[in-house]
């Protein structure tokens, strides 16, 4: 796989600063899942997984194409019950509460859990109205306060702040995607899901918003989904990875995932034996 | 050119010129088709024109093109001011007869704009229901049973007025209110062109609502929106020129509706704005006109001529407006 060299020196040493500030508080699951299986019609994607994901950090869930992150990514905030095939059998506990419940809204939930997607997806409407459609679909008045607090999260205010009425389709797809975390991050969810939310970027973009993650953690607990392993190296403290059949055969601390870890499997993975 | 030629790229054993000649015949007969429909097109727009210049002009169209290209005055039978600003329309009237097309167009537009308040809220609400409420099941077989709406003949919808319509709805209505109706009416009329024009409006909507990308409707629903927010928030505006697209053509159908709207709103032009009389729209004037009293030549007849080009200009230029909208949601999402 091909490294940026300048990008990567960069990164790697603001990240180990922050980790080491990070590492020091005892980890508090925010997220955790049991025994979970999520099949599509007869196919299984899920494969008993258990999970238990710490709060304020970053976790990274890796593993081959068709393995289930997005399957698993969209559980948690229950943006499955938007695909009529799939069905979900075990626990996804938020804060002590399963989100399968019955007396759980998904709504209520999603308005808990922020979600940015792999393709920038901006609704065609100016950039202040695309930051405040959440707390306006929640019914909560959105400030300007709100709306720059929002994009000043997402690194974008400074490109945007004179432009603010005019469609966010029109921002380049970097900053398209920078406004879809600040449209995330708007109604102060406690949890933000990225599935693979660099993807579709160039690396100049991509590692801003690495850069960000590196600061929305100080706030939100992130779990990111990637294809990059240098990406999961970088910015993740723990790092989950899934294999085929959508089994979670590894999930440890992202360092001794990549240097150290327990299972062949991972290893062969890591150094692109296979997957 | 060399002997060893390769036989598969040239003509040489006659093949490819055999494939291409029936190609030419095919090509040929397709032509054949098209200009049979663009010839006829021709022939209704020459029948048109011509008729209506008798109308306005009393000669010719060609005499009367020639006259104005080389400058010759041309004396007006019946001048565009009384057409579009007179008193009354009474055709056959003996001794003073007015050539007013107002009353006819005020026919048409009551029809028109109370048909819209049937058709556009009612037609919008089915097409969001049908592209983010009903599971597939129901929409296949919905959607189809709109096709079937839209397929009636126009004369059933006509009956349908006159023998539901009117009597369970209007003329209950009417009495309620103290006044008096008649079997045709204005409110009945645009009642059963609203009905008639929902298919339109839910079917071309829905179309549009449904090529509106699903990563917008996660984006919402992943911020927390119910499925209301998101039909009315974001479906909606995203799809907002299919959809204006869709209103048009079924304003446009409402203006040519010409079947129902004579049996429901009846014969009599008047400047109305009472729900519960009758008028006469345009193209229920044409309907009257031809009901064997219009010699041919006369003026009568060709007065049916005056009004349906007037209806065709309408028409056309909103099916061009139509056209314009269209275009502009192609583009919107690629
Ligand atoms: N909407 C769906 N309907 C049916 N099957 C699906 C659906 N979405 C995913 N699957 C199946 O579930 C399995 C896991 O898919 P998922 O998208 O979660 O994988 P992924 O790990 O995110 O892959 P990628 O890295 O390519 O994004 C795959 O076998 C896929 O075919
Ligand atoms: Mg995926």
């Amino acid at each position: 796989m091909a490294t940026q060299e300048p990008d990567d020196k960069l990164i790697s040493t603001e990240v180990s600063a922050d980790e080491t500030v990070r590492n020091e508080r005892p980890d508090e699951t925010v997220l955790a899942a049991k025994d979970l299986d999520v099949y599509y019609g007869e196919d299984r994607a899920i494969d008993d997984v258990s999970i238990e994901i710490p709060e304020n950090k970053v976790t990274a869930l890796i593993g081959p194409s068709g393995c289930g992150k997005s399957t698993f990514l969209r559980c948690i905030n229950r943006m499955n019950d938007q695909i009529d095939v799939c069905r979900v059998d075990g626990d996804v506990v938020f804060k002590g509460k399963n989100v399968y419940d019955g007396d759980v809204d998904p709504v209520a939930l999603r308005r808990k859990i922020g979600m940015v997607f792999q393709k920038p997806n901006p609704f065609p409407k100016s950039i202040r109205e695309n930051v405040t459609y959440g707390l306006e679909v929640q019914g909560k008045p959105a400030t300007e306060g709100d709306v720059e607090r929002a994009l000043r999260g997402a690194a974008l205010y400074e490109e945007v702040h004179d432009k603010l009425d005019t469609s966010g389709l029109d921002l380049s797809g970097g900053q398209q995607q920078r406004l879809c975390i600040a449209r995330a991050i708007a109604p102060d969810p406690e949890v933000i899901l990225m599935d693979e939310p660099t993807s579709a970027l160039d690396p100049v973009a991509a590692s801003k918003i690495e850069d960000l993650i590196d600061t929305l953690v100080e706030e939100y607990t992130v779990i990111i989904v990637t294809h990059n392993m240098q990406q999961a190296a970088r910015i993740s403290d723990k790092t989950a990875v899934f294999l085929t059949g959508g089994e979670l055969v590894e999930f440890d601390d992202t360092a001794t995932i990549f240097e150290n870890p327990a299972d062949s499997r991972v290893e062969d993975y890591i150094t692109g034996k296979f997957g | 050119m060399s002997t060893d030629t390769d036989p598969e790229i040239t003509s040489a054993d006659g093949r490819v010129a055999a494939d291409q000649r029936r190609d030419r015949l095919v090509q040929g007969g397709l032509f054949l088709c098209i200009s049979f429909t663009l010839l006829t097109t021709l022939a209704i727009f020459w029948v048109l024109f011509n008729e209506a210049t008798h109308f306005f002009f009393d000669g010719r169209f060609s005499d009367v093109v020639v006259s104005l290209l080389t400058g010759e005055s041309v004396s007006q039978r019946i001048t565009f001011v009384e057409f579009f600003a007179g008193e009354r329309w009474d055709v056959t009237h003996s001794i003073n007869p007015g050539y007013w097309v107002g009353p006819l167009v005020w026919g048409t537009f009551l029809i028109t704009v109370g048909a819209a308040f049937v058709s556009i809220p009612i037609g919008t609400l089915t097409a969001l229901y049908l592209s983010e409420y009903a599971s597939q099941d129901v929409r296949k077989y919905l959607k189809p049973g709109l096709e079937i709406l839209a397929g009636i003949p126009t004369i059933v919808y006509g009956f349908f007025a006159i023998s539901f319509i009117t009597p369970w709805l209007i003329r209950p209505a009417a009495e309620l209110l103290g006044v008096q109706t008649r079997s045709a009416n204005v409110a009945a009329g645009a009642i059963v062109v609203g009905i008639m024009t929902i298919p339109i409006v839910a079917s071309i909507s829905e179309d549009a609502m449904s090529s509106v990308p699903d990563d917008l409707r996660n984006g919402a629903y992943a911020l927390g929106a119910t499925k209301f927010d998101v039909s009315l928030g974001v479906v909606l505006p995203a799809s907002v020129s299919g959809v204006f697209a869709a209103y048009i053509l079924a304003i446009s159908r409402a203006i040519g509706e010409t079947m129902a709207v004579t049996i429901a709103a009846g014969f009599t032009p008047q400047i109305a704005f009472s729900p519960f009389v009758e008028i006469q729209t345009m193209t229920a004037y044409m309907v009257d006109a031809v009901r064997g009293e219009a010699v041919v030549g006369s003026i009568r007849y060709q007065s049916l001529f005056a009004v349906g080009l007037l209806l065709f200009i309408i028409t056309l230029v909103m099916n061009l407006l139509n056209n314009k909208l269209k275009e502009r949601y192609r583009e919107e999402y690629r």
